[in-house]
Formats: C-alpha cells, structure tokens, sequence
C-alpha cells in the first residue's frame, strides 16, 4: 500500500518534538462511540500511547445533552480530565474565559500550526485573544445530497444531478410510491438541512452575511426568501418520513423508499456497511450539486488547565500527537472525515470523499454554523425549523421573519 | 424552625425528642442545603445571562420575557398539562383496578407482577425506541392491522402533531402503572380481614366495599402515590427524547426538556434555570398549602 | 411486645387455609368451592392475561429483534421471529461492545454498579425508614416545614441541581469519589422514600407504639423492635425503587465519580447512544435487557418477600 510506506515516511521524517521525556497517564474525554468512531479514537491513543505515556479513555456517548454537561461538571468540579473533544466552535469559549483551559499558543508556535492547518478557519475558532486553546482533529461537512439511484430508477427519472433536478423528479418519485426526501424527526436534522440550502441557493456571500456577520436585514431579505421557498419545497418532499434518527432516515435512501437525504459526510458510513457503491447504487452532490461548497465544521480537543506538572507536559505532547501527519491520515480514514492539514495523501478515499478534498483544495469553503453561531441561536434555529419542517400550516414568510428575529438576538 | 422552641425557655423543651431530632438531622441538612439551597440558587441565576458557566451578571426579567415569547415553552406547558392530567387519572385507575384483581388471591401471583413491573426497571432509552417501532404506521401495529385487512386502520400517534401526547401517554403507562400497582397492592393487603368479613356480613357488593370503605382506609398510600405520579409527570422527558425528542416538530414538547435542552445543548443557563423556576413555583402554589393541611395540623400522634 | 404475638396468632388463626389453598378461597369473598373455569375466574384471568400481553409486547420485540441478525433487522418486521437465531448480540452487549477504546461490554460496569447501588440503597432506606419514623411518630417542632421542602424537593428536576450539588461536594471534599455518589443517590431519594415511611407508619394501629412507649421503650428500640418487623412490604417497595433507580441512573454515576467508577449504566449510553455511525439495534436490545436483568430479579425475589411480609404485616389494622 503506497499509503502506508507514505505515512511511514512521514512519521520518520516528522520528529516527535518533546519525545518521550516524561511518561503520564492522561484520561481523555470523547463522545466517539459508534464503531467506526471508536476504531479512529484507537487511532489516536495508539500514537500517543507510542508516545510512552498512556491515554485513558473516557467515552461517553451523546455529544450536545449528554456529554457535555459530564465534561463541564468535571472541570467546574476541580477534577478535570486532562483533554477533552468539543465540536470546535464556540462550545468552550466560557471555560476559557474562566481560566479553567490551557494555552497552547506555545506548542502551535514550534509547530507552525498556522502553516499547516488549514482551512485557517478551523485554527480562528481555537483562537481566543490571540492565543490558541484546542487543536483541530477532522473536518466534517454538512453539504451532501445522498440519492438512491435504484429508487430513481424504479420512479422511472434520471438521477437528478443538482437540487432543481431533485425538485422536478419528485412528482414522479411520489407516484412510485417513495418518498422523495427523508428528513428525521430530530431536530437538529431540519435546521441542518435548512443550512445547508442557503449555501446552495443563496450562496456563500449571503450565508457569511446572515450567520457571520449577523445581518437582520440579509436575513429578512430576498435571497433568504428564496431560500425559505426552497424549505418549502423540502417540507412537501419530506412528507411521509415517519422516522427519527438520521440514520434510519438514510436506511430509507439505501433501501429505496426514499428518493434522497440532505446529511452530513457522516452518512457514507451507512451505505458503505450496507455494501452501496458511490456511483451505482448511490449518488452524492456536494452542495446539492448547485454551489459546489463545503462547511468545515468538525471536533477538537482542549486541555483543562492541570496542576501536575508531568500532566502538563504530557498535554503538550498529545496536542502535537493529535496534529502529527500520520496520525491525521490514520485517524480520518477510519473516521470519514476530512483531515486539518493539506499536506497529507489520503489515497484510500472514496470517490465522495476525493470529492470533498478537491473542494477543500480549491478552497471553496466555509465556516460551520457552530462556529459561527452560539449553541443558544442554534438551538433556537432548530425549534424553528423543526417546527416548519412538521407543521405545514406555516407558511414560508412566517418562518423567515422569526428566523430574522434569531439572527438579530444571536451573538 | 427547632429553633423556635428556644425562645420559650424551658431546657427539656429541647431535649424532648432529642433522638428524634438527631435523626432528623440527615433530612434537613438535605432540605435546606441541597433543596432549598439548590432552589434559591437556581432562581438567583435565572435572574443572569449565564451561558455555559454559571455568572452573577444580572438582566432583570430578560430570560422570563423570552421564555413565555417563546412558542415551544408554550407548547410544552400546554403538553404538560394535558399529559399531566390523563396520565394521573389512567395511572391511579389503573393500578387500583389491577392492584384489585392481583388480590383476589389468584394463581402466578408473582408472575404477573413482575411482568407489570419489569418496565419500571428497563432503561428508557431504548425501550422508547421499541415503541417508536410499534406506533411507527409502516412497521408497527398498523401495517399489522392492515395487513389482516382492514386496509383502513390508522394508527399512527407519534406522527400527528394533534395525537402525539397521547401516543406517548401510552409508553407511559406501559411503564409506570406497574409501581401503581404495586404501592396499591402493599396497600390493599393492610387492609384487615375482618372488614372484608363484615362487609360480607353486611351484604355489601365487593365494588362499593371497595369504594366506600377500602378507598378511604389507604388514604396514605393514595397520597404516596400521588405525590410519586405527579412528580413523574412534572420530570418528564426521557420518554419524550426516546419517543419523538419533541417532535413532530415541536409538538411534543414538555417543560423538563425545555429546561435541559437549553441547559446543556443551548448553553444558556440563565433560560434553563427561569424555565425550571416557573415550574418550580407553580408546584410550590399547589404543593405547599396541601402539605400543610395534610402534614401539619397535628393530626398525627405526637 | 406481648399483644403483638398475641394478635398475630389470632391473625393466623381466622383463616389459616388462605396460606394453603389460594384457590380454594379466592379473595376475601370465597362463597363456595369454585370451579377453575367459574365465569368469575374467566375474567379475572381472562383480564390479567390480556393485560400482560400489553406488558409484555414491547418485550417480545426487543427479545425478538435481539435474536436477529442486521441484515433482518433491515428487512422491517418487528414481529417476525428470527429466521436465523444468533446470540452473538447478547455475547457482544455483555463482553464485546466497544465504548470508546474498551471493548469489553457491559460487564465493564457491571461490579461497579453492584458497588454504588448495594450502599445507595441500604444508606439510602436506612435513613428515609427512620425520618419517616421519626415524622410518623416523634413529631417535633418545625419537622413539618422541612419536610414539605423535602416535597417540593421532589418534584426538582435533578438536572437543575447539577451544578449547585458539584459544588456543595467540592466544598466537603467529596466530589468524584464513590462517597459523593451515596450522598447523592440518598439526597434525591429521601423525599419519596421518607414520605413513603411516614405514611405507611402513620397508618399503623397507634396502640403498639403507646403500650411501647408505657414498657419504657426509647425511639431506637420501637424502631428496631417494632416498626421495623413489621413494615417488610413497605421496606421491599422502598428497595423496588431504590435499586431500579440507582442501578438505572446514569447522570449521577458520570458527573460525580470518575472514570473507574463508572456504572454499567455508562457502558449502555454507549452501546446505544451513539451519535454517528450505524445503529446496532440487537444490540442495543440485548444490553437493555441485561442491564435491566438485575432490578427484574430483585423484583422477582422480594416478590416472595412482599407476600411473606404482607401475612406478617397483617396485624395491623
């Protein structure tokens, strides 16, 4: 395997800087748990194990209600881990501010991670006054349009290869009987794939306005209303879903009862277990095949703040570990995301995923909406939509004006 | 308020019941410290525009004009409501009526009970997905019902919003009469024989002995769970999250979830902690003077 | 003392056959020998059994769908009996499946939840038996203020208290230790279990206590003597509800210990509570109903408990 000697050269050429000076027992805390997931976190502890020191793992499933208040409890308790995964984002911006986290600007300095990162965002969000406090792992993109070729077949259309397309065929998809977009019942699958129809509509411009800038106006303004009118016409394909989880709703696109799905790169996982080929027996268009962009979400590890020294040093040693090239390539593939640096081969990829590598190295990117919005307006965004998506008495205009009036409150 | 008794002077006044009071210790550390403590805290902060940590920065009544702007608060208290209702009268009918059928001296006594109880002690979490499967329409009872053919059964709560609460009202049940019962049957088997005896004597129809005589001797095991039901109610949210997590839409929405989700996903402490305020205060309206009547008034022997 | 024996035998006396013959007399109304198949059997049976259908449904389909292999699981029929058995689900919920980088199942947890829940529960009981006791019988100034707090207290949703409890089992220097838990699980089991021992106490006949109190007898020595031999029902609903709490709680196991203490319950979230990546559905079945094996044993257990205590408990009036 070419990969393999390619990591391997890259391991030997790039030194461990602090090598394996002091030996510590770190605990790490993730909500890695899914199988997939959890072979790309040995991944890491492998590397870091290899290290000489040793890290123990702390997984606790359920990012958002679960897991988060767990990690926040055990470092406001004086009893902290000594790393833990956030979405990278805003999610710890307090406990920065409260000193309970560490710097790391010292550690990215002798490691050029302002050279080797990219997109540069991803390192912004780790930034607070100048000093960088987590180290990015992955990048996830929220931007796909996964469709079942067999049930396009069956309704006797052309797999549709941008959104309008999709729209058209879905009259003929519901004659055969399917249904032609699958949006699960949670509600963070709805504000998702609102999202993700701005930047394929309104473009990249438009969304930095509303969601970076927080522009009430852009919000309330026409490309937004198209926007909304393209929601629209999801909620009417969407109709007949009956499912929660966005994973039974991609089970409906592998078994063709569903024309197609709006989720993240997280979804190919699914088809690739039930044996899909990208391609033959499923479709992907970044950007809903309109606006070829990509959002750079994803996970990234932060340090509590420790008073054992050899912790602290051993910290050091697991922030450069996470962000060594081969450990990047080794932990993405079994992940299936993307990794932070543009200088390692990920050869073994999917065609979907070389899709997202291309995308990102073009550069056509964005920032996720978790890194520009608080947890607060993005959840207030999900009750919206989760709202309009179940409920089709209300109407378009009725749900843009309170989807301005988030914006204006958001921080 | 043992302190009280201080002020009037005599000495043995605060040894009397001394051991009873030295027991009592561990109760009022709990209740004033963790429940009472924990209560003005919460109130405290919910007066603040605390994120993710807990901070004394104060906004007045911001959080509480925003809650009740809020469409899903308002949804949830109606939900509330209904479900509270409903799943207090069901639970109480029901776990009577079976507690009552349990003590008609039947065979497999143990059997049958544990099979009514064993919900109680499975986690939520998926059970709540097994009856997601079983009102699904396109696998669950329905699709069975049709496929016997009666093709036009509709049974699909969890996917209409006007049904939904009572489509979880049904898990609920499923989960939670088994204890009813069970705290009906400990209740019923204090019952003396001989009142069952008299009231045969008397002529007396087994369904009004029950009514007349037997309802008000378990007073205190009604209370017992009316107070376990109703606190129930007022938590509920691992039904909802495993069921619908609120939806469709928001149409399922209860005032515990409100209060977590915008806790711990939102970040937004200072909402959480207004929401739980306001249900803390309604329960305290309708709590506080009952217990009083019901506990004070020196009723019981001292 | 004396009475009480005296009492029980009497008890025992009226009718002694109940014990033996369920049958033969059923319910406090057996009028005449009844035939098994009397119309009044067909509906209690006939209304129990469908009752228990109702119970048992969902059960049969988790047992169902954790006998199945995925790709049946797949094909949609929750109803259907595995064409193929495998028990490879349940060998994997108990000893395989990963939670992060540990992969040994369930039965990670298992000895820690045995740990935290057997001393909750005991502490736990312990102390709400003997407020309630204490409320029933030995009322004093005030005790009614703190304990309609306790009430209220109730009805809190334990995430709110979270944070103000980290910080109250900081300050004593408890905070992630298996003691910290036991506080924890005592604290937010004492409203409903003092409330359940004050009201079942309350209802005993007062002339025990009185003629106790004439002996000489002090509060611990009724406690012990009295009230405890004869409040089994009540002592086994209070553990129904402690030990199905405790060993099902998850929150309090991970935000007040650490990593080693971690209950089974953890392992569970893990197992079916995973974000992205694909959905074990046998397995998420399978580890339920084992973690859910051992409140379903207690139950079973104290069952007998629970009648034995009822025959004993029978002297009060």
């Amino acid at each position: 395997m070419n990969l393999r000697s390619f990591a391997a050269a890259l391991a030997v050429t790039v030194a461990l800087p602090l090598g394996a000076a002091s030996a510590a027992d770190l605990e790490v805390t993730h909500w890695w748990t899914s199988g997939g997931e959890a072979a790309a976190v040995a991944e890491l502890a492998k590397a870091f194990d290899a290290t000489g020191n040793h890290w123990v793992d702390g997984a606790i499933a359920g990012s958002g209600g679960t897991a988060r208040p767990i990690m926040v409890s055990r470092i406001t308790g004086g009893d902290p881990m000594a790393a833990t995964q956030f979405n990278h984002g805003r999610q710890a911006e307090e406990l920065v501010e409260a000193g309970l986290m560490r710097d790391l600007t010292d550690i990215a300095t002798k490691e050029k991670w302002t050279e080797i990162i990219k997109p540069a965002s991803l390192l912004d969000s780790c930034t607070i006054d100048g000093k960088i406090y987590c180290a990015p792992v992955n990048i996830h993109s929220w931007q796909w349009l996964w469709l079942s070729n067999a049930a396009f077949k069956q309704a006797g259309v052309d797999v549709p290869k941008n959104w309008d397309e999709f729209v058209a065929a879905a009259p003929a998809l519901e004659k055969a009987g399917i249904v032609p977009l699958a949006v699960g019942g949670q509600p963070w699958q709805a504000a998702g794939a609102f999202d993700v129809l701005m930047v394929a509509i309104a473009g990249k411009d438009t969304f930095q306005k509303v969601f970076g800038d927080k522009d009430e106006e852009a919000a309330a303004g026409p490309e937004i209303a198209k926007v909304f009118k393209a929601a629209d016409d999801a909620r009417r394909m969407s109709k007949g879903t009956n499912v929660q989880d966005w994973n039974q709703a991609t089970n409906m696109v592998i078994t063709g009862k569903a024309g197609g799905q709006i989720m993240g790169d997280w979804a190919q996982g699914e088809f690739q277990l039930a044996g899909q080929k990208a391609g033959t027996d499923y479709t992907c268009l970044p950007g809903l095949g309109v606006n070829e962009v990509i959002s750079t979400g994803g996970d990234a590890f932060y340090f509590p703040l420790l008073k054992d020294e050899e912790k602290s040093k051993a910290q050091e040693v697991l922030a450069s570990t996470l962000l060594n090239p081969a450990t990047q390539v080794a932990f993405n593939l079994k992940k299936g995301s993307l990794p932070v640096r543009g200088d390692v081969d990920l050869a073994a990829a999917n065609d979907c995923m070389k899709k997202g590598l291309d995308i990102l190295a073009k550069g056509n990117v964005i920032q996720g909406t978790d890194q520009l919005l608080s947890a607060d307006s993005q959840k207030q965004k999900e009750d919206l939509f989760s709202e309009f998506f179940a409920n089709p008495s209300m109407t378009p205009e009725d749900a843009q004006k309170r989807f301005a009036d988030i914006i204006a409150s958001a921080d | 308020m043992a302190g009280h008794t201080r002020g009037s002077g005599r000495p043995n006044q605060w040894l009397r019941n001394l051991n009873a009071k030295l027991a009592s210790i561990p109760m009022i550390l709990t209740a004033v410290v963790i429940f009472l403590g924990g209560t003005v805290w919460t109130v405290v902060y919910s007066f603040t525009n605390s994120k993710l940590l807990p901070r004394l920065s104060f906004v007045g009544l911001d959080q509480y004009e925003r809650l009740w702007a809020a469409p899903r608060w308002l949804i949830s208290v109606q939900n509330l409501v209904i479900y509270g209702f409903f799943s207090l009268i069901f639970s109480l009918v029901i776990g009577f009526l079976l507690a009552a059928l349990m003590d008609q001296k039947i065979r497999f006594e143990n059997t049958f009970r544990t099979i009514m109880l064993y919900p109680f002690a499975l986690s939520f979490i998926v059970t709540g997905l097994v009856w997601q499967w079983l009102l699904n329409p396109e696998y669950g009872i329905q699709s069975v019902v049709r496929s016997l053919g009666w093709t036009s059964f509709a049974f699909d709560p969890l996917y209409n919003s006007n049904i939904v609460i009572y489509g979880i009202l049904i898990a609920a049940l499923w989960q939670g009469t088994g204890l009813v019962m069970c705290l009906m049957l400990a209740g019923l088997r204090g019952i003396d024989e001989d009142i069952w005896k008299a009231a045969r004597v008397d002529g007396i129809p087994m369904w009004k002995t029950y009514l007349l005589v037997i309802i008000p001797m378990m007073r205190g095991v009604f209370i017992t769970t009316l107070v376990i039901i109703a606190s129930g109610i007022v938590k509920v949210y691992d039904l909802v999250v495993a069921q619908t997590s609120g939806g469709p839409g928001i149409a399922s929405e209860v005032p515990a979830k409100y209060v977590y989700d915008y806790m711990f996903q939102a970040q937004n402490l200072g909402q959480g902690f207004a929401a739980s305020t306001m249900m803390l205060v309604t329960v305290a309206i309708i709590i506080v003077p009952w217990a009083y009547l019901e506990f004070g008034g020196g009723r019981k022997r001292a | 003392m004396p009475e009480i024996v005296a009492f029980n035998a009497i008890a025992a006396g009226i009718e002694p056959e109940a014990e033996k013959d369920p049958v033969a007399l059923s319910g406090p109304w057996g009028r005449k020998p009844r035939r098994a198949l009397s119309p009044r059997n067909i509906i209690i049976y006939g209304t129990l059994i469908v009752v228990a259908l109702y119970y048992l449904l969902p059960l049969y389909v988790m047992v169902m769908t954790s006998l199945k292999g995925m790709p049946e699981i797949r094909l949609g029929n929750i109803f259907a009996p595995p064409l193929e058995i495998t028990f490879e689900p349940w060998a994997k919920a108990w000893s395989s499946a990963c939670t992060g980088l540990n992969c040994d199942g369930l039965s990670r947890g298992f000895w820690n939840s045995v740990r935290i829940t057997v001393p909750s529960t005991i502490v736990s009981i312990a102390i709400a038996s003997v407020n309630g006791y204490a409320l029933a019988n030995w009322r004093f100034k005030g005790a009614d203020l703190f304990f309609t707090i306790l009430i209220v207290g109730a009805f809190i949703p334990y995430q709110v208290m979270i944070y103000p409890i980290v910080i109250v089992l900081r300050e004593l220097g408890v905070y992630g230790s298996l003691t910290g838990l036991i506080i924890v699980h005592t604290i937010f089991g004492m409203p409903i279990l003092t409330l359940l021992f004050r009201n079942y106490f309350a209802g005993l006949p007062e002339e025990l206590f009185k003629a106790a109190r004439v002996d000489g007898a002090g509060f611990w020595t009724i406690y012990f003597r009295i009230m405890l031999p004869m409040s089994m029902p009540i002592f086994v609903v209070a553990m129904i509800l402690q030990v199905t709490g405790i060993w099902n709680d998850f929150l309090f196991g991970v935000v007040f210990t650490r990593p080693e203490y971690y209950p089974m319950t953890v392992q569970l979230n893990n197992i079916v509570n995973s974000v992205q990546g694909v959905k074990e559905y046998n397995v998420n079945m399978a580890a339920t109903i084992l973690t859910g094996a051992v409140p379903l044993i207690v139950y079973f257990v104290s069952g007998r408990l629970f009648v034995r205590g009822i025959a004993a408990g029978a002297v009060k009036g």
